[in-house]
């Protein structure tokens, strides 16, 4: 069982997830100097699959190298590259290399990304995923063909609080559930009322405890991030006077920071939160900071995980 | 004769519905919105791209498929279960179809074959804890 489960399933603790950095050129070398920095704050990692429609190291490929590094990893798998065949086989792998936590997502369209002539597929949607993922869990192939033994697994999905139909989140929250899906990291939402009503509809419709409720929040250094976000990010809205409170700060920095200092706060303490979900696009010191302030103690690392490391190096 | 009914089911749905021909109808499902419209070929949105103004992810101009169903499942005089099936977890596509006549399909229940693995598998067993 992995950390990332046996925290959400057998305790109360607060879990802590991140996103992993993708991966190009000299990959390996760039995810251990990732690793060290994620190393011991987090319950389990995100291995992205082709981010935003960006091609770049496999979401496999990435979750091996994680394991490997001393990370608990998290593979994402979307439905937008890849049909139901190659979307089992991946799952598959990542399996045979003792991979655990698998997150379905529908996925950005490839309009997102730099190669907008290519072919997007959304065999599946991300809640079939899910199910899919329940099916092969359960110790089967979609087509009936049976997988002995069955992988352990355990399922999670994403949903985005702050895009429209806002009352109809919850009931795709209710439909991942029902697919199979543990835990839910949510898209960052910049309004907080949104995810207010949204965490309470979860508890509402008695979802608490039976997933796992994990919002996001983004570590950025200044205004040109959130900028970013609401302007090129599908499903994203950064509300003007959240900007402006970077733009106008003396220090945009430091502002940034407590401003996401906030908003991490402000999840942890709704209903049917579990945990948070920590993107990290500043690479500098403020990760170790706001873990800290979220009384978050450091993990040290095993033998085991040292023997790993030195297999990898 | 098959194809002499795909035909008219075309001319009939595609002007009024957009109808693309999947052979695997749920309109009546999906508040006379065809999912097939989504530029995702979603069956159980919306994704969570969909922008502030209600429009689509893809294509900024068109409001989302996905929205536009759910709009018309509440407001439209659509029978009640109906209604409630929008919320059910529709199943993938059989790509075996497309082209041919849902009419023809849904008589003889083959819009209603799934794949042998597409079971419900809720596991209530493994409850996650909470505060």
């Amino acid at each position: 069982m992995s950390t990332l489960e046996h925290k959400l399933t057998k305790t109360t603790e607060t879990v802590f997830t991140a996103e992993f950095h993708s991966l190009d050129g000299n990959g390996l070398e760039k995810a251990k100097k990732y690793a060290d920095r994620f190393r011991g704050w987090f319950d389990g990692v995100n291995a992205t699959d082709n981010t935003a429609a960006h091609a770049h190291v496999s979401n496999v490929a990435s979750a091996i190298a994680m394991k490997q590094l001393g990370l608990e990893p998290i593979l994402q798998v979307v439905c937008r590259d890849k049909n139901r065949l190659a979307q089992q086989a991946d799952i598959m792998g990542a399996s045979m290399f003792g991979i655990e936590n698998f997150l379905a997502l529908t996925g950005d369209d490839v309009t997102a990304g730099d190669e907008t002539e290519s072919r997007r597929v959304f065999d599946l949607d991300g809640p079939q995923l899910v199910r899919l993922m329940s099916t092969i869990k359960r110790g089967e192939y979609m087509s009936g063909r049976k997988i002995d033994p069955a992988p352990h697994m355990f399922i999670g999905a994403v949903e985005n609080p702050g895009a429209p139909p806002f009352e109809y989140r919850v009931e795709r929250v209710a439909k991942k559930y029902a697919s199979g899906a543990k835990f839910l990291q949510l898209q960052i939402c910049y309004h907080q009322d949104r995810l207010e009503k949204f965490c309470a509809g979860v508890r509402d419709a008695g979802l608490a405890g039976k997933i796992a409720i994990i919002p996001t929040i983004v570590l950025i250094k200044g205004p040109r991030s959130l900028n970013f976000m609401h302007n090129r990010v599908p499903g994203i809205d950064v509300p003007a006077d959240q900007i402006a409170r970077i733009e106008k700060a003396t220090d945009p920095a430091e502002e940034a920071y407590l401003q996401t200092l906030e908003f991490a706060q402000h999840s942890l303490a709704q209903p049917a939160v579990r945990g948070l979900h920590v993107t990290d696009f500043r690479n500098d010191e403020t990760l170790e900071r706001l873990m800290t302030d979220l009384g978050r103690v450091r993990q040290s690392i095993t033998s085991e995980v040292k023997d790993n490391h030195a297999y990898s190096a | 004769m098959t194809t002499f009914i795909a035909t008219i089911e075309h001319v009939v749905k595609g002007p009024v519905w957009g109808c693309q021909d999947c052979g695997q109808c749920v309109l009546h499902s999906t508040g006379m919105t065809c999912p097939m419209n989504c530029p995702k070929t979603l069956r159980n949105g919306p994704c969570g791209g969909v922008r502030e103004n209600g429009h689509c992810e893809v294509n900024p101009e068109m409001k989302c498929v996905w929205l536009k169903a759910y709009d018309r499942t509440q407001a439209w005089p659509l029978p009640s279960a109906w209604k409630q099936e929008y919320n059910h977890l529709r199943p993938p596509v059989d790509n075996r179809l497309k082209g041919t006549s849902s009419w023809k399909n849904f008589f003889t229940k083959r819009d209603r074959w799934t794949p042998p693995g597409w079971k419900n598998t809720t596991d209530d067993a493994l409850e996650v804890g909470h505060n």
